[in-house]
């Protein structure tokens, strides 16, 4: 593909994405003030937040061929995202909320459920290699 | 405050998303030049398209050879949930004077997130440089993120699997922020219902828009029930 065509598809994709954001402001930039808008201003941003969470969790699965489901997909989610919502209740710290559910995701899907020993769970999960997921039986 | 501890405020604020954007933006990168373009392609889909599925979907797009107008529709179509963020932005972004064009631009997922999550938040000017900073910040992951995938993605040693639960993460702590702030039932139960309904009636790529379209009209007719029941405004 040639670089022109390139930019024109780069072009057209910016232009499609901006519209989306930009014609809301346009149409009704006359009605910020109006109590429809306010309504919406009120009610929307929360309900997205809830749709976007159902959303990140769409590909739940907790069980696969029977078995607990220790993949992306399967417990880890849930577990981390309880682990959030936990924690966020108890602290109400946003950003320790966040790392400890996160942190705790990423321990999940590369060490997987398989003899996940008490050292295993203190090690850092920032220097875990490929190699941690293998030791510990999880290569599949 | 001063220029530093303003913008300090604010990273700390996008802190969640540059755990979510700096990996996504990789992934969108090493994805990107499998395709075999040069990399400040993908640099500079980060910089003007700027949208996480969007530009995922534009690799598909690119690798199918998809006509320009597919492109266009397509893209649209993705994005069109930003229609009704827009909507609830508007009064909060008037008179945002030379930040405005961008805080429209700019506004992500992640971006409308943090952007109505402040609780007491300034009024103005204030608010708006503020909005702008955590914009232009959300923005620099991303675009760092995607420059470290295209540039060396094969050679990264970290193993970052499952870090892009970060996301997650952040909207469900916003989803209990908002919770806390609005005591009031009724948004949940809606997004609990078109979310779920969604999730069951529409394909995958529809899923968002169909759920906060859904939600959108519902608080549409709630509006107007609730001002027929206390008679004209």
């Amino acid at each position: 593909m040639e670089t022109s065509t390139l930019l024109i598809f780069i072009a057209i994709s910016a232009l499609a994405t901006f519209a989306t954001r930009v014609l809301p402001f346009i149409a009704l930039s006359r009605h910020a003030d109006h109590p429809l808008i306010l309504h919406l201003g009120r009610y929307l941003p929360p309900a997205v937040m809830m749709i976007l969470v159902i959303y990140a969790l769409r590909d739940f699965r907790p069980l696969a061929e029977g078995h607990m489901n220790m993949t992306p997909n399967g417990l880890p989610v849930i577990i981390a995202s309880l682990t959030v919502v936990v924690m966020h209740l108890w602290r109400r710290n946003a950003l320790l909320s966040i790392v400890a559910g996160t942190g705790l995701y990423m321990l999940m899907v590369q060490l997987g459920p398989v003899d996940v020993s008490f050292t295993a769970a203190l090690a850092p999960v920032f220097i875990r290699g490929k190699a941690g997921g293998e030791k510990f039986g999880y290569s599949k | 405050m001063s220029l530093i501890a303003q913008w300090r405020y604010a990273s700390l604020q996008t802190l969640p998303v540059m755990f979510g954007y700096l990996p996504l933006g990789a992934a969108f990168g090493i994805l990107f030049m499998q395709l075999g373009h040069p990399w400040w392609m993908a640099l500079a889909m980060s910089l003007f398209i700027y949208a996480g599925a969007g530009q995922f979907m534009a690799v598909t797009l690119l690798a199918n050879q998809a006509g320009l107008l597919e492109v266009a529709v397509a893209t649209f179509m993705l994005n069109s949930r930003h229609l009704f963020y827009g909507l609830s932005l508007l009064k909060r972004f008037k008179g945002a004077g030379w930040r405005k064009p961008y805080l429209i631009f700019a506004l992500t997922d992640e971006t409308y997130s943090l952007l109505t999550n402040q609780g007491k938040q300034a009024q103005g000017p204030a608010d708006h440089a503020n909005a702008w900073r955590i914009s232009l910040l959300n923005q620099l992951w991303w675009v760092l993120g995607t420059l470290a995938g295209a540039m060396a993605g094969a050679l990264l040693e970290f193993d970052s699997r499952g870090i892009e639960f970060a996301l997650t993460a952040l909207f469900i702590v916003l989803t209990l922020e908002q919770a806390s702030r609005l005591r009031q039932a009724l948004p949940f139960v809606i997004a609990l219902l078109t979310g779920l309904g969604a999730l069951i009636l529409l394909p995958e790529q529809n899923l968002l828009l169909g759920a906060i379209g859904a939600a959108s009209l519902i608080l549409l007719a709630h509006y107007h029930w609730i001002d027929r029941s206390q008679g004209s405004r």
